[in-house]
């Protein structure tokens, strides 16, 4: 999808991809919101769209085109997206408001770990313990952001202090092992910090600032296929 | 206004289960009663305003209708992208309330002056914005539903009329030969002091009532009157008719000064930045004396201290 399209944000989306698979998976219900929070990742987020039918399967080829629903950064026109996202540090606080209105579901707030940065995320981080027992944060911490590595630009360590002050219960997982991210999403309202890889699967983006950006050579793409 | 929207939003909320208050931590001594009254449904986020509006998109989206509170810019251009993201691009029911209009907080300085809230908001998609002038209006022009900006003045206000207040329609007030004067807020009261002048409340900004504009081209003067700085009023009226051509005076007075440093009441400061009836008569005068010209003019709203 990102090679044909020629677009960025490849290695945001592919260090999401089992998050993902997580919470669309079977453990799934029905009535679980989904808020994602990274709009950017929205090659991942399409594709889990389409393998869970929420779109066809080949829509995901407009993806970055003119006319094409599947936008650069994730849209509510969409089904299974309540949230258009694309401008950092938005979902959370609207995650809570939708918390409130129905205590009676699950709800699920995929962050960026550069988003961190903004001031409205913590507000609402001070705010939500306190008041929403069914809202689940997951933190993509893929340690690069935008100009450089986290511990370059803001860095967020010790993170998970961070949150155990704020009045979250905190967990660290390995945000690629499945099993991980499953057991630690049920239960009680909690911070999840999942540690990822930029650019996971494909070994010649993985861990690079680039990936943030440049869409994958014919010869990357090559090398991932094979 | 404020005590007249509280008491309005009271009656909505007995009305209705699925209103909702929320307030960044202001409202001393004015919202307990619906805290007490309603205590599910209302909540002080604490001084964080953009999440404040992301929770109300939360809500909203979710089938309540939520009223944001807090004073002049902290719930607009605070959260201003909140607004624009999360409330109005996804069409939700949202009132965002703002007291403290124009000049209304005078003594607290200017981060309390809300002179950019209207030209920062008006080009926001599917945003209903509307600017009463008195309590009449406030409790006629309430529930909006979908996006709705909301800027209240203080509390004291005195009603200013009695006329009808329809939702998206302009309030004409007086009748007069020489100039329709339209205004906004409660600097209404201000117009109403001159004589012989038609005088228009215009309480909804977007949509404008463009058919009352249109109306108002038979008068050889139009001028328009707002406790705002520039794009607001004046700006919205001037685009009506130079769109659809207007071959009579137009004045826009607005506030057009840079920032003073000096504290002052409303009213102090109304007159520093010459929103006076002293510069509407002016306008009058100056206008009267070239309308054999036939052609539009633009008559400058020369600050009261220059040497004339």
């Amino acid at each position: 999808m990102v090679y044909k399209a020629k677009a960025a944000h490849l290695g945001s989306s592919l260090s999401m991809c089992e998050i993902l698979a997580a919470l669309y998976g079977e453990k799934k219900q029905k009535d679980d919101r989904i808020f994602i929070s990274k709009g950017h990742a929205a090659a991942s987020v399409y594709a889990t769209l389409a393998l869970t039918g929420h779109i066809p399967m080949n829509m995901l080829d407009t993806y970055f085109q003119n006319g094409s629903y599947l936008q650069g950064h994730i849209s509510h026109h969409l089904p299974g997206i309540p949230l258009s996202t694309g401008s950092l540090g938005h979902a959370l606080p609207v995650a809570i408001g939708s918390a409130l209105a129905n205590p009676e579901h699950r709800h699920y707030v995929i962050l960026s770990d550069g988003e961190l940065n903004e001031g409205s995320n913590w507000e609402a981080l001070l705010f939500a313990p306190k008041h929403t027992a069914n809202l689940t944060v997951i933190i993509d911490y893929n340690k690069i952001q935008s100009l450089g590595t986290i511990q370059e630009v803001l860095d967020l360590e010790p993170l998970d202090d961070k949150f155990q002050a704020f009045g979250w219960k905190c967990l660290q997982v390995d945000g690629h092992n499945l099993e991980e991210l499953t057991n630690a999403l049920g239960g009680e309202a909690k911070v999840v910090i999942a540690h990822t890889i930029k650019g996971k699967g494909i070994a010649d983006i993985e861990n690079t600032l680039a990936s943030h950006y440049k869409p994958p050579t014919e010869e990357q793409y090559a090398h991932s296929l094979s | 206004m404020r005590t007249a929207f509280l008491k309005k939003l009271f009656q909505l909320a007995e009305d209705n289960p699925n209103v909702w208050l929320l307030t960044a931590d202001v409202g001393y001594s004015v919202l307990e009663p619906f805290a007490k009254q309603f205590p599910e449904r209302f909540l002080n986020v604490g001084v964080a305003e953009a999440n404040m509006t992301g929770i109300a998109a939360g809500l909203a989206m979710s089938g309540k209708h939520v009223y944001t509170y807090s004073i002049a810019n902290f719930p607009t251009l605070r959260c201003l992208e909140q607004i624009r993201n999360d409330i109005c691009y996804h069409n939700l029911d949202v009132t965002i309330v703002a007291v403290g209009a124009g000049l209304s907080y005078g003594q607290l300085g200017y981060s309390h002056h809300g002179l950019e809230d209207i030209s920062a908001l008006r080009g926001m998609p599917n945003l209903t914005i509307l600017s009463p002038a008195d309590p009449g209006e406030v409790a006629a022009l309430l529930p909006k539903r979908g996006p709705t900006y909301l800027r209240l003045g203080k509390a004291g206000e005195p009603d200013l009329h009695n006329y009808p207040v329809i939702p998206g329609k302009g309030v004409k007030i007086r009748h007069g030969s020489r100039a329709t004067i339209f205004a906004t807020g409660s600097i209404l009261q201000r117009a109403l002091e001159i004589p012989d002048v038609t005088v228009i409340s215009m309480p909804t900004l977007v949509p404008i009532d463009v058919a009352t504009i249109l109306q108002a081209r038979q008068s050889p003067h139009i001028i328009t009157l707002e406790e705002h700085g520039v794009g607001g009023l004046a700006s919205i009226i001037a685009e009506v008719l130079a769109i659809h051509g207007y071959s009579g005076n137009f004045t826009p007075i607005y506030v057009r000064k840079p920032p003073t440093p000096l504290c002052g009441t409303q009213d102090y400061l109304r007159d520093h930045y010459d929103l006076t009836v002293r510069e509407i008569k002016k306008a009058l005068n100056s206008a009267s004396s070239a309308k054999t010209t036939h052609v539009a003019a633009i008559t400058p709203n020369t600050p009261a201290s220059l040497p004339q």
